[in-house]
């Protein structure tokens, strides 16, 4: 270890295998898939709700990657739906996974809770639904006025949460966020080669996939 | 089936062309190293004086105030940048710990703060991340590096203007890319959130600072590249890679981002913040007290294995995940294969520690920076076993990765950086520290603050991940139990945000002039000698 090349050829040499093996060849392997038919890609109004998502940074609490059956039961009693696969993510740049769950996972929450009423008011105010809740609230998404103009959608508050005579109204940043969140349905069913693409290192056995 | 062809092929030629370097490095001899290899960092006759401004000073010989002003005037030529990095990494440091702690009080009182988009919290927690990791610990790293390197090589930085501009194009980075942050314009991706065209200036900003090491490295005038320079040279040469794979627009997407991303994120630790602060250590503590470290052939072990196992783990923040499951499994052996390098650091650096805990007691750069190391170990063996699926089962979507995580950036790398500047900013500024007394404080407030932190965060991560493995466990009931422990890590940042102030107020103290004058300094002894290794 005299000499300035040889380490830097070791060095870097290794970490070529390593992206080799992390990043390329899952690369060919996840792109040789076609999604589902039953996946769509966004909306317009979804993809600017989903970029809102993401400046956001909601992932830091939310992950979207439902566990399998074989890991835990408690995801799918949950409600969260069923373990995804890779290919549920072909329209997703960038992705969402998360690595936190400090809130529920969303990848099913479009399924799971689709009124827009209730999310505009969770968004506004969690506290306002459930007194627990520590998700931070929103109300830069939402404009307080003195009147609401007909094409306004208002948000239905408790009186405590309700700025003093005035009414809470949605902007478009809210809205879109909510079609998003409504977006969020990966309730098709994967079978055969789509199922294969997600860690299976859970099971017991290659029957029993869930 | 073309995949398995293509991966066992691959694989095949992988191996046999690292074979071929494997038997032609060892035909050269670049392999080899002795005992004596590991003494390259001291002078003739220096061996047994310890050597810490902070604590040994009467004890320093006539010779080794000499070798002290030798090595000074090799650090003249870097001087001014490593002071503008010392500065830089010290408000990036205040910064982050301000918007950390915000972040923590934010999770146990969610509307403190919440009319702007900028202060909610996925903002506030990511610009936090984003200033310690690249601002605070990357700026702190580099600036350690361009001091200990040239001493090491027994030559004066080159380029230093070059490295001067590098320093400054890469903090307008990090101050753009946070501000970007905090407006909402992201990448959206854990640990790559800067915008990749902003990205640009911390490449071109490390590269300039690489090359001007490069260059020093090159008019070395030792014969031996002791340890901490293959860490260090390494990871100056492995962070632009990662960086610039990762943000190359339009490439990722969907969950092939997902390992892109992680492959990045762990390897930002493993190949990046890690070997900097190894490296560092592995000068730092046989320096101080004056005896080479234990094992050096081990050390060959713990570098190697480090570059090896770590560079592959990355994927074990995806288990249980949409991804290949054989990707899964080769992230979660080489989690388990860290055992080896991380054993072998230990020994050497914690061996060469206990033999010699007089040291530890007086000299509190030393104990910075060995309780890093040892937080090194313990972090790494953490990080093993918590890369299990049994375990990461219970472990992974909770605050016990937040734990994990801190124990590795903080417990180890951000302590060993505070002993390197104890022990560097004295020699540097030929100045003694205007009150010695505050180091222990300083001390004492991180870590008592991050015991708080940490064990806050893993006994509450725990029961959260037990929480949310049970069927008919309701979520309302996990975030109600979260709830202490997140109020009790709010108490231990804020002991460690204290302690990181009087840190900033002393080295601004130090740089203003508040200090006596070194007493180490014996100029007239120096001048003349040429600041090489045939000068002394």
């Amino acid at each position: 270890m005299n000499r300035l090349l040889p380490l830097a050829i070791g060095a870097i040499a290794i970490l070529a295998s390593a992206t080799l093996m992390l990043v390329i060849l899952p690369g060919i392997q996840i792109n040789q898939q076609k999604p589902s038919e039953q996946l769509q890609p966004y909306t317009a109004q979804e993809q600017a709700g989903r970029d809102q998502y993401v400046s956001l940074g909601c992932v830091y609490c939310h992950s979207q990657q439902p566990r399998s059956g074989s890991q835990t039961l408690a995801d799918a009693a949950h409600g969260w739906g069923r373990a995804s696969v890779g290919s549920d993510y072909h329209y997703d740049a960038p992705h969402q996974l998360g690595t936190m769950r400090t809130g529920p996972d969303l990848l099913n929450v479009g399924a799971r809770l689709p009124s827009v009423e209730w999310h505009l008011t969770h968004l506004y105010q969690p506290r306002s639904i459930f007194d627990w809740s520590i998700m931070p609230a929103y109300p830069f998404l939402f404009e307080a006025k003195d009147q609401a103009s007909p094409e306004d959608i208002v948000v239905k508050l408790p009186a405590e949460y309700r700025p003093d005579g005035k009414v809470v109204v949605a902007k478009q940043e809210a809205l879109d966020l909510v079609a998003y969140l409504q977006s969020l349905k990966r309730t098709y069913p994967v079978e055969g080669e789509l199922s294969s693409i997600r860690d299976q290192g859970f099971d017991t056995s290659k029957g029993e996939r869930k | 089936m073309i995949t398995i062809g293509l991966l066992l092929t691959l694989s095949f030629i992988g191996s046999l062309a690292a074979l071929g370097i494997l038997i032609w490095a060892i035909a050269n001899r670049q392999f080899s190293v002795n005992q004596q290899d590991a003494e390259s960092i001291f002078e003739k006759g220096e061996v047994g004086q310890p050597d810490d401004s902070t604590a040994f000073h009467a004890e320093k010989s006539q010779e080794q105030k000499g070798f002290d002003a030798v090595r000074s005037r090799i650090d003249d030529p870097g001087r001014n940048v490593v002071i503008l990095m010392t500065i830089v990494a010290a408000v990036m440091l205040l910064l982050g710990s301000a918007f950390g702690l915000l972040a923590s009080f934010k999770l146990h009182l969610p509307d403190l703060l919440s009319d702007t988009a900028a202060m909610t919290f996925g903002r506030v927690r990511t610009m936090h991340l984003n200033l310690v990791s690249y601002g605070w610990l990357s700026i702190a790293g580099i600036g350690v590096a361009l001091w200990i390197l040239p001493r090491m090589f027994h030559t004066p930085l080159r380029w230093p203007r070059v490295a001067y501009f590098g320093a400054s194009v890469w903090t307008i980075g990090v101050a753009a890319g946070v501000i970007a942050i905090g407006s909402g314009w992201t990448e959206g991706l854990e640990w790559l959130e800067i915008p990749w065209e902003i990205g640009l200036l911390l490449a071109i900003g490390g590269a300039c600072m690489a090359f001007s090491v490069i260059n020093t490295a090159r008019h070395r005038e030792v014969h031996h590249i002791y340890v901490t320079g293959w860490y260090l040279l390494a990871a100056l040469c492995w962070f632009p890679i990662l960086f610039f794979i990762a943000k190359i627009p339009e490439l990722h997407s969907g969950v092939q981002q997902a390992t892109m991303n992680w492959w990045f994120a762990h390897n930002v630790l493993g190949l990046w913040l890690t070997p900097l602060g190894v490296g560092a250590a592995y000068y730092l503590i046989p320096k101080i007290i004056g005896r080479p470290v234990y094992s050096y052939s081990l050390s060959l072990l713990g570098f190697w294995g480090l570059a090896l196992f770590y560079s592959q783990v990355g994927i074990h923040h995806l288990i249980g995940g949409p991804v290949p499951t054989w990707v899964v499994t080769l992230s979660v052996i080489h989690s388990v294969m860290m055992f080896i390098p991380v054993i072998a650091v230990a020994i050497n650096q914690h061996g060469t520690v206990l033999r010699n805990l007089w040291a530890f007691k007086q000299s509190l750069a030393l104990r910075f920076v060995s309780t890093g190391a040892v937080m090194y170990t313990l972090a790494s063996f953490q990080g093993s076993l918590e890369a299990l699926r049994s375990i990461n089962s219970v472990t992974h979507f909770t605050h016990y990765t937040v734990g994990h995580a801190h124990l590795g950036a903080y417990g180890f790398t951000t302590m060993v950086m505070f002993g390197a500047f104890y022990y560097m900013l004295p020699l540097l500024t030929r100045r003694e520290w205007p009150w010695p007394r505050l180091l222990a404080t300083h001390y004492w407030l991180v870590v008592g603050g991050f015991a708080i932190y940490f064990f806050s965060v893993s006994i509450g991560g725990w029961l959260q991940g037990l929480g949310l493995m049970e069927v008919g466990h309701p979520f309302a009931d996990i975030t109600r139990t979260l709830q202490p422990y997140l109020e009790a890590r709010s108490v231990g940042g804020t002991l460690m945000t204290l302690g990181h102030v009087i840190f900033a107020v002393h080295i601004v103290a130090l740089l203003m002039g508040k200090g006596a004058t070194a007493r180490t300094r014996n100029e007239t002894d120096a001048t003349g000698r040429p600041a090489t290794a045939e000068g002394i």
